[in-house]
């Protein structure tokens, strides 16, 4: 094996590929080549490093250098100055929002020091696409151990014992589900899956399968040997197309290993892993649904019970479960249900990934033990809110959670805290809003998501939803009326209670969430005609302070539909039958001359 | 005339591409969504045409795979343009401001969601989230993203495709 004294990761996670980390990746190549270190300095494709808001991240190892920010024409300067000279390029290293210092590693940086990764623990650090590389950081070793060392029900009982719960959205007890399928009766079983990940705003699937495919792989092989299972599948959504070439590469590299296929390691186990893509439907992520259309129909849920552990995919019993939650399987195997145990609080052990985006100055992908605080998640990790604007709420669960406030960001996430909150732990979107976002806006937002994404099998997901947007509609418009709060109300009562699945039972939760800790907003909509927020367009007009404005014209050239007038160097004025509202004069005016009242 | 004539022509191939893909799916019930997902790769849109031919080959009816196109929004029943143009509606998205994107590309192209221009040539769709959170808002041209936008970026950006 070939020795290298430098390692350089470069990130080609979706978001850095969308920065142009690709060109980084071939740059880096031709220079350290021309420079004839290509026998000392590897070049490494990575999946997501988490900081996603900065990318195109790269890594330098031994010294762990993080450049951040990266473009094609930083290349020859960081192989000639860091690569070959051994001087840290210092004006591409990570620095703190607020602060001056730059930061030599990346364990410095307040983002991955307060980390714990263990569903995310290759991400970043081995290429996706060599199987060796997860082998070398014991890939398959649990896999091995299950089979060789235990029991199927031996491995039932530790995934009970490690607490596990469901990563994708209920947080049902995953061993739990495990015995329910291990103890139906059926000589054909399966094992799903579910990466249809569609909780807008939450992207930690998709990082994991383009990170560290193997580890769902190896997991879904130790569930498979657990219950008795031979086949499994992968719902994966057509939208991530990395993830998906990178789950069929590795597919292939187990199957070539005997990792995957008959008679794995020699033993009586075998088991292999069929990809299905989805099709862009929600409602999919729903178990029930999922398996409909991986059976090739509609995917429309159906009545439980029978459950899936009894009656799944053809009939035969089946267990699903998200990618994160299959991510953390060969650990708790491999180091035991004891240690899972000590890590996260009482209820919800171990740790839970967060894709945390909006009004936050580090975007990203984050893991954290169980009980963190949110204070501490946005505030610590995600580096506050930009632009010294104020955090006015934090939505959580997705279309299915809800908005938390200001006075409760000192709450520990855990499973049952956030359901106390109104809210849910959902897939791990969080998404931060501050003083410019208007909370009835982003419940109509919520609502107008579920409310196209309802299959319309059941009449109080597919009516109901549609009548409270209406509603939201109306009150948005400026249209409220009174008794409007009310009515929503009632309505969100009988959707939870009488919806048919999860996407129902939950679609009021943004709803009644901001009812609960803004009702003044919605208020104020209704009896003002008023956005406090200013950001319903119906409920306001842009204008030009006259004082304020130097006339340098940038407004009048932003301006799509020419409503903006005026002489150089002379007030202007905006003309409000023309305007459209869009908002590009207010955000490029440099004198804030600009208002909206 | 010579122009509709190669249309035609290219149509035809590309059903006769189909009805070979649909081999290995023979009387497979449950190939359904990968079949039309296959065809769509094919034709770009799914046809009436093309539907008849996985409904025979499938041995479904025809209104089970209308039914099922219709559910699932990755299928088209129309032909797209030359440059799809997706608008991520997720929420990272949202809050940053993509609905003004979404208003100023309606305004650029002249046409509303789910709408082709007349020369074929944009297609603009709303989408959901594509994970590129860190970039927000963003969207997508056929398989590009581009982030951080604001909506007096976008001329520029459909310029590109001039």
């Amino acid at each position: 094996m070939e020795i290298y004294r430098a390692h350089v990761l470069v990130c080609k996670g979706t978001g850095c590929v969308a920065s142009g980390s690709e060109p980084i990746f071939e740059t880096l190549q031709k220079e350290i080549e021309k420079k004839g270190l290509d026998k000392e300095v590897k070049v490494i494709q990575t999946g997501c490093l988490g900081l996603c808001e900065l990318g195109p991240n790269i890594l330098i190892y031994p010294e762990g250098s993080y450049y951040c920010q990266v473009k094609a024409e930083d290349v020859p300067e960081i192989v000639e100055e860091h690569l070959l000279k051994g001087r840290v390029v210092q004006r591409l290293l990570y620095k703190e929002p607020d602060s001056k210092e730059r930061y030599r590693s990346l364990m410095d940086i307040d983002f991955y020091k307060r980390q714990k990764r263990i569903a995310l623990r290759n991400c970043g650090i081995i290429n996706p696409e060599i199987i060796e590389e997860y082998i070398a950081n014991d890939g398959y070793a649990a896999l091995a151990k299950a089979l060789t060392d235990m029991k199927p029900q031996e491995v039932i009982d530790e995934v009970k014992k490690s607490g596990l719960r469901g990563r994708g959205g209920g947080g049902f007890p995953t061993g739990i589900k495990w015995q329910f399928a291990a103890n139906a009766e059926g000589d054909i079983k399966y094992v799903v899956c579910n990466a249809d990940e569609g909780d807008p705003g939450a992207f930690m699937d998709r990082s994991i399968l383009e990170g560290d495919p193997h580890s769902v792989l190896e997991a879904m092989a130790i569930a498979g040997y657990a219950i008795g299972a031979s086949e499994g599948y992968i719902y994966v959504r057509a939208e991530y197309p990395i993830a998906v070439k990178r789950l069929e590469i590795a597919i292939e590299q187990a199957r070539d290993r005997g990792l995957l296929g008959k008679n794995i390691l020699g033993t009586d186990f075998s088991f292999d892993i069929f990809i299905r893509l989805g099709s862009g439907a929600f409602v999919c992520g729903e178990e029930t649904a999922l398996l409909a259309s991986i059976e090739g129909r509609r995917g429309e849920p159906r009545p439980r019970p029978p459950f899936p552990a009894n009656k799944g995919l053809w009939g035969k019993p089946t267990i699903i479960n998200n990618v994160e939650t299959y991510a953390n399987i060969p650990v708790i195997i491999l180091k035991g249900a004891d240690w899972f145990n000590e890590i996260g609080s009482e209820k919800s052990k171990g740790t839970k990934v967060f894709a945390i985006g909006g009004k936050i100055n580090h975007t990203g992908l984050v893991e954290i033990p169980m009980g963190t605080t949110l204070r501490e998640v946005i505030y610590d990790i995600g580096g506050g809110i930009p632009n010294n604007k104020k955090f006015k709420a934090v939505q959580t669960g997705g279309p299915s959670g809800g908005c938390i406030p200001a006075d409760l960001l000192d709450m520990p996430i855990e499973f049952d805290t956030l359901v106390q909150a109104g809210s849910m732990m959902g897939s791990g979107g969080m998404i931060v809003m501050d003083e410019d976002n208007c909370m009835v806006d982003i419940a109509k937002f919520f609502l107008t998501f579920t409310q196209e994404e309802s299959c319309g099998k059941c009449p109080p997901c597919r009516i109901g939803t549609k009548r409270m947007l209406e509603i939201l509609e109306r009150i948005t418009n400026g249209e409220g009326k009174e008794g409007d709060i009310e009515l929503l109300e009632n309505l969100a009562k009988s959707i939870k209670a009488s919806s048919l699945c999860g996407l129902g039972q939950t679609a009021p939760n943004p709803v009644l969430s901001t009812l609960r800790y803004f009702r003044d907003e919605y208020e104020a909509h209704i009896k003002d005609k008023k956005c406090p927020a200013g950001a319903c367009k119906a409920l306001i007009h842009y204008e030009i302070i006259a004082d304020k404005c130097k006339g340098c014209g940038i407004c009048i050239k932003v301006c799509p539909t020419q409503a903006i007038t005026g002489e150089r160097r002379q007030p202007h004025v905006i003309d409000v039958d023309k305007c459209i509202k869009c908002n590009s004069c207010f955000d490029r005016c440099p004198f804030g001359a600009i208002v909206k009242i | 005339m010579a122009v509709a004539l190669n249309q035609q022509q290219d149509f035809i191939e590309k059903l006769n591409k189909i009805e070979d893909m649909l081999k290995k799916y023979q009387g497979k019930r449950s190939a359904l969504i990968q079949a039309l997902q296959e065809a769509q790769a094919i034709m770009g849109y799914l046809p009436i045409e093309v539907q008849k031919l996985v409904a025979e080959n499938l041995g479904v009816t025809l209104s089970e795979v209308y039914s099922t196109i219709t559910f699932y929004s990755f299928f088209n029943l129309k032909p797209i343009g030359k440059y799809h143009i997706r608008v991520c509606l997720g929420t990272a998205c949202y809050v940053r401001g993509a609905e003004k994107v979404l208003d100023r590309l309606k305004t650029e192209l002249g046409i509303e969601v789910g709408d082709t221009t007349d020369d074929l040539k944009f297609t603009l769709d709303g989408c959901r989230c594509i994970g590129a959170c860190g970039l927000a808002p963003a969207i997508i041209v056929n398989d590009e993203v581009y982030g951080r936008l604001t909506p007096d970026k976008i001329p520029e950006i459909l310029k590109k495709f001039e």
